[in-house]
């Protein structure tokens, strides 16, 4: 008997054994396990999102760029639509009954299933929400959401606000923040602003029973958060000088970018041709861009302003001349012959008739290729560096700090770097020692691999305005209302070149003072506002040059800088230049002295050949 | 004094055991309260909902055990018999006589309240193993007793399966094993039993012929380690036989299961695709429940997966996920150890049993609470197969409680006896 009452240990052993197995199994699902508490969020919690409303954005003159407009979505639970009147529903929505069963179909079909909640119709018309809704009690499983869509009073600078778009799943994936179907910004500063512009979505938490029923909001709202709005923002955009900017370049293919060198406020950044941005907004949105997408003579949906990189041609001969003077390989007396090209290598690169031989003023005035070609190679054989590649590796230096070849840093989504070739690419491209400054002579002039997007462009400008420095180009002025808003104060921050002796920009500057007096811009002078320019061609490998134009007004304490391209169009002082002079005038002085020119270049069609070609 | 405390019927009760059954209730209906929770009603002894219910039934068991601590002691002994077959009676005729109640046939109804006799059936038979096998000239070892005890369970067992249909209150049954272990039970039967189970989920999880072929390879590398003559070559070889046929008999046993209990075995050991809105369903849940508890719990009716209906059965065979979900890992072991506490101070209690019938009796109370706990929360957490049993004193039910209320007291008025004589 005794031996049997042994067995009671073992028969407690095995009880205390399976408790601690099951205990151990708890512990494992309740504590290490999270899954299951996700899934319990996921099956007894119905998320339901306020949507904050989109900040607004101005211009710098308080003038309103972007507003937003209710929209509603049509929003199914395909479980809860019982015995409704197709046919009614149909003929509020204007569908058919067979388009309506496609989206039964596909508000039932995986991924969207009968018990989750998905759009039916998206973005109703006022006028059908409004006809709708009186009649919505009838229709059992259907509801509105309102939303807000962005609305464009101006019609201007569709590049630089950028549009916004719904989130897709890799956009969800990589940002939990938002959920399929919700709005964010795209590009533009839509996108670069989106966190300051979005606001903060508000969540509501609902519970519900396993059959779907509302049951109340869980702990009395205690986790719940109100939709906290998106924050204005002023731009420094001058929305009248964009507008005239946008009308002036209409019909052109190109670029121009106006910057207040005191501020390196953006004032109008224009892509041409470019598209009311209304168009990307609404049930009509993905038609228009497919439309826009098609065009591809004009490829309006390309921001050339940013994201195109021309040759700097002429204007970098105003950097080629600073960098000469501030090495003293060069003096404001200093003369180079000129052959129709550079000498030294048998009229390459080639240039255009004028007299010769030139000082540095001259050569400014008449952009001479052989002039800077001459001031290259003595910056590139300066005998001080013994080396060339050191001596190249200094002018290189030099130009990146103009913020060429790199980003500028600005608040415009997308941006080029551009291109200021290094040592290394020509090493692989000619060999290691085996290039000098004669094999890369027309770096001088601004040609070769040298790539410049039109937005440093202008900020070249500017800096030769400020002479030698600079502030980060930028669009952004205040966040809501607030100028100093911590997120603006990298655009306080000055930026000096190498260059720094002022003497050395006056030289310049008064090279490109006298092109204006009387020189190739001495047709566009303004009455009253003696400014600076340097009209230029840049060689293009796709046809006729570009006409480039580069001022700054007025001379001294200059209030704005612009940089202008548009492609294929031939001599600077042509179409550039008096789009560059009528954009300076109407920002300076707000009226137009010269309406005969402004007729001119309204009407001039440089897209569609053959019809309305100005004659020279 | 002596004689005053003597004549109570309180006299020498384990108070122990009586306070950890009443804590168990308390916290049963607590949770039940919680699982049915309607803000409509809830006032907890609104006895329109399942909690004002359940009240009805604690405060009757309550009763139940004071009558069963006022009947002599003796009368359970002199009774044992009869009263097993007057239940085993009330079970066989239930399926003719009850009122079939959404297809079961296993109640008599009396107006709004029913009585589930197979409930009943536990206690019964508990007393009749107790009185058979504490007779002095038993031996268990002896076949012809084993069969007569095997039969004193096995009665029940199936006429509650065949009659009834319902598999839960019968499979529990089984338990006494443990009480037929302690009095003497060969351990071969214990370990063929363990063997058969293991072969049983190895059989529906490896290929047939894979298990054969590792069952010849063990018999053979046994046989190499024992000595070799006639007597282990036979016992090596009956093992090896018996293993292969539990193997073959598998699918027979498998296939002639009904298609609801094969759907919860392949749940249970992960064979083919669950769908977890159909068969998988009530254990995925379960386990949500619970596992979203967390350590501290979600807090008292705060939970959203049983309050909101999204477990089944959750006053009744799932309130283990009411409390899972609403009180944590805290609350959920804090259960299972005192349901352990509870079931280990029973066989305590037992083994200072001068009597081998109130030894006997307590093992059977300790093995079905043991039983029932292991299925009932293992169930839950997926470690056992569904099987709709209840969890002891905690589970919504008035048959239930009452069972396991008589089955507990009568042996708490035993052991307030322990120092009389032998019975």
């Amino acid at each position: 008997m005794n031996q049997l009452s042994e067995r009671k240990y073992i028969i407690i052993g095995v009880f205390i054994l399976v408790g601690l197995i099951y205990i151990s199994r708890l512990f494992y699902i309740q504590v290490l396990d999270d899954s299951y508490k996700l899934d319990a969020q996921n099956q007894a919690f119905r998320y339901t999102t306020e949507f904050p409303i989109r900040g607004y954005i101005y211009d710098r003159n308080n003038k309103l760029l972007v507003y937003n407009e209710a929209a509603y979505d049509l929003m199914v639970l395909p479980k809860n639509v019982k015995n409704i009147d197709t046919m009614d529903l149909c003929s509020l929505l204007g569908i058919t009954k067979e388009q309506f069963l496609k989206k039964m179909k596909k508000a039932t079909q995986s991924p969207n299933s009968p018990r989750k909640e998905s759009i039916f119709e998206k973005q109703l018309s006022p006028k059908d929400y409004a006809s709708l809704q009186e009649r919505l009690y009838s229709f059992p499983g259907f509801w509105v959401q309102s939303r807000t869509l962005r609305k464009y009073p101006k019609k201007i600078a569709a590049h630089m606000l950028g549009y916004i778009g719904e989130a897709d799943k890799r956009i969800t994936e990589k940002n939990p923040y938002y959920k399929e179907g919700d709005y964010l910004g795209i590009s533009g500063i839509e996108k670069t602003y989106e966190k300051v512009l979005r606001g903060k979505k508000g969540m509501h938490i609902i519970m519900k029973d396993v059959n779907n029923r509302d049951m109340g909001s869980y702990m009395n709202g205690l986790y719940d958060t109100a939709a906290i709005s998106g924050l204005p923002l002023t731009t420094t955009i001058d929305a009248d000088l964009q507008e005239y900017a946008e009308q002036l370049m209409q019909n052109k293919i190109g670029s121009v970018v106006a910057i207040d060198p005191s501020t390196g406020e953006i004032l109008a950044i224009v892509t041409s041709p470019t598209y009311d941005p209304n168009l990307f907004v609404g049930r009509a949105r993905n038609k228009n861009f497919v439309e826009l997408s098609l065009d591809s003579i004009g490829k309006p949906l390309f921001n050339r302003s940013t994201m195109a990189s021309y040759p700097p041609g002429s204007t970098f001969k105003l950097i080629m001349a600073l960098i000469g003077l501030n090495e003293g390989v060069l003096t404001p007396e200093t003369r180079y012959p000129c052959a129709r090209g550079y000498p030294p290598l048998g009229g390459r690169p080639k240039c255009h008739a004028h007299p010769s031989p030139q000082n540095l003023e001259g050569a400014i005035g008449t952009s001479c290729n052989s002039y800077f070609s001459f001031v290259f190679k003595s910056v590139i054989d300066d005998k001080k560096y013994h080396d060339t590649y050191k001596a190249y590796a200094n002018w290189r230096d030099i130009a990146t700090s103009f913020c060429l070849g790199t980003k500028t840093g600005s608040d415009l989504a997308h941006e080029l770097r551009g291109n200021v070739p290094s040592i290394n690419y020509y090493d692989k491209v000619f060999g290691k020692g085996s290039w000098k400054a004669s094999t890369v002579i027309s770096l001088g002039i601004g040609q070769a691999e040298m790539g410049i997007t039109p937005l440093q462009n202008a900020n070249l400008v500017a800096i030769i305005a400020n002479k030698g420095w600079y502030y980060t180009p930028h669009i952004v002025k205040a966040i809501n209302n607030n100028a100093n808003d911590t997120i603006l104060d990298r655009f306080k921050v000055k930026h000096y070149t190498k260059i720094k002796d002022t003497a050395i920009y006056n030289m310049v500057i008064a090279g490109m003072a006298k092109a204006v007096e009387g020189g190739t811009a001495s047709a566009l002078k303004i009455e009253g506002i003696p400014y600076c320019a340097k009209t230029g061609t840049a060689q293009n490998p796709h046809g006729k040059d570009h006409s480039v134009f580069v001022c700054f007004a007025p001379k001294d304490n200059p209030k704005i800088a612009i940089g202008i391209l548009i492609e294929n169009a031939g001599f600077g002082s042509t179409y550039a230049g008096p789009i560059a002079r009528l954009m300076m005038e109407k920002y300076l002085k707000g009226k137009i002295t010269r309406p005969d020119l402004e007729k001119r270049m309204l009407e001039t069609d440089l897209i569609h050949k053959g019809k309305n070609e100005v004659k020279k | 004094m002596r004689s005053k405390s003597n004549n109570s019927i309180f006299h020498n009760i384990d108070w122990i055991t009586v306070l950890t059954y009443l804590v168990l209730v308390l916290m049963g209906w607590l949770n039940i309260y919680a699982a049915v929770y309607n803000e409509e009603h809830h006032v907890i002894t609104d006895i329109s909902q399942k909690y004002g219910k359940q009240l009805i039934w604690i405060s009757t068991s309550l009763l139940i055990a004071l009558i069963i601590l006022i009947i002599d002691e003796n009368f359970y002994t002199a009774f044992a018999y009869f009263i097993f077959g007057a239940i085993l009676l009330a079970n066989i005729t239930v399926p003719f006589l009850g009122r079939e109640v959404k297809g079961s046939r296993s109640w008599f109804r009396f107006g709004d309240f029913g009585i589930q006799p197979a409930e009943f059936m536990k206690f019964a038979a508990n007393l009749a193993l107790a009185k058979f096998l504490s007779n002095q000239n038993i031996k268990i070892a002896d076949y012809k007793n084993t069969f007569i005890s095997l039969l004193i369970i096995g009665i029940p067992l199936i006429i509650i399966k065949v009659l009834q249909d319902e598999t839960g209150l019968a499979i529990v049954f089984v338990a006494f094993i443990f009480t037929l272990y302690r009095e003497g039970l060969s351990v071969n039967y214990l370990l063929l039993g363990f063997l058969a189970i293991i072969l049983f989920v190895l059989a529906l999880l490896i290929n047939n012929l894979y298990l054969f072929i590792i069952i010849a390879a063990l018999c053979t590398v046994a046989f190499l380690f024992v000595k070799r003559n006639r007597k282990n070559l036979f016992i090596i070889a009956a093992v090896g036989l018996i293993a292969c046929s539990m193997v073959r008999g598998t699918s027979a046993v498998y296939e002639h299961m009904e298609d609801h209990q094969k759907v919860r075995i392949d749940v249970l050991l992960g064979r083919g695709t669950v769908d977890l809105k159909k068969e998988g369903y009530n254990v995925n849940q379960a386990k949500i429940a619970i596992g979203s508890g967390g350590f501290f719990g979600k807090g008292y009716l705060q939970g959203t997966q049983t309050k909101y209906d999204f477990v089944p059965e959750q006053d009744t065979d799932f309130i283990f996920c009411t409390v899972g979900e609403e009180w944590g890992f805290l609350g959920s072991s804090l259960v299972i150890i005192l349901e352990l506490f509870l079931i280990i101070r029973i066989i305590f209690m037992a083994e200072r049993q001068r009597s081998p019938f109130s030894r006997i009796y307590g093992y059977g109370v300790a093995s079905i609470l043991f039983f029932h706990l292991t299925v009932n929360v293992g169930m839950t957490i997926g470690l056992a197969p569904v099987i709709g049993i209840p969890l002891p004193f905690f589970s919504y039910g008035g048959s239930s409680l009452w069972s396991f209320t008589i089955l507990l007291f009568i042996f708490i008025k035993l052991d307030s006896h322990r120092l009389q004589i032998l019975r």
